[in-house]
């Protein structure tokens, strides 16, 4: 498995790029709720480039690439712009998130919480984010 | 798609919520929660029966008006959410922070 998707930086995309991972973790041995999960945790990162990185912009696009090697399913999600290290990311706390009526500030901590590993890695032009989900192989 | 029906009971409102939230139509939500109250309605039952999938963007919907809710005595039930929506809530803890109940009948008395 090892599949590609690029994706425009319009918030529209989303349900497209859910059908696609919904079709790709199919192929797996993952169960409907984690499944669910890892979608969420894929899109949390692609919305976050779309809206805080590339300020919707449709002519602009992200590129998304999965794998699966055996052990771990791997979304690398590529851009070309400012970049942002999820790694730096400094959690808000949850009852600050409420005090100060945020509605945002949510996603970074459901994807930390739902992937086993995340790699970032940038040369100032090029940022690439590494998810990475444990898996039994079918 | 999003699709949110407001439908008017003696007591209260529910908001029958259909199809996935995310970051395009959260906005829809969030209007939804704010016309109800604009109406002076102050019991919410949100019917999550047919909600299939919320992103962070549809929960901070919810998690921006629990303040509000708490100073000025306003209800927000949700109902009847799927399990692999309701795991969601959990990974954030939020079905500590949020009154959530399985069925329609126990929301309702939850408004009481």
């Amino acid at each position: 498995m090892n599949k590609e998707l690029r994706l425009y930086c319009d918030t529209d995309q989303l349900a497209h790029l859910r059908q696609f991972l919904d079709s790709r973790l199919k192929e797996t041995s993952l169960s409907e709720v984690d499944s669910l999960q890892v979608i969420l945790a894929v899109e949390e990162v692609c919305a976050n480039l779309i809206i805080h990185s590339h300020e919707c912009n449709p002519s602009e696009y992200i590129e998304l690439n999965v794998n699966n090697n055996g052990n771990s399913l791997i979304f690398e999600i590529k851009d070309y712009g400012r970049g942002f290290n999820i790694l730096e990311y400094q959690e808000p706390n949850i009852t600050h998130v409420i005090k100060a009526k945020r509605k945002g500030g949510l996603g970074i901590m459901l994807v930390k919480r739902i992937m086993d590993k995340i790699e970032f890695e940038s040369n100032g032009t090029k940022n690439i984010c590494r998810l990475f989900k444990n898996v039994v192989s079918k | 798609m999003l699709d949110i029906k407001n439908i008017k009971e003696a007591n209260y409102s529910t908001l029958q919520l259909e199809g996935e939230v995310d970051a395009s139509n959260s906005v829809e939500l969030d209007g939804a929660i704010q016309s109800v109250l604009d109406e002076g309605i102050d019991r919410i039952l949100v019917d999550a029966r047919q909600l299939d999938y919320i992103s962070s963007a549809g929960l901070g919907v919810f998690m921006s008006y629990l303040e509000e809710f708490q100073e000025k005595n306003i209800k927000l039930v949700i109902y009847g959410l799927q399990e692999k929506v309701y795991q969601v809530f959990v990974i954030l803890g939020l079905d500590k922070l949020m009154a959530i109940k399985s069925s329609e009948e126990e929301a309702i008395e939850e408004l009481k």
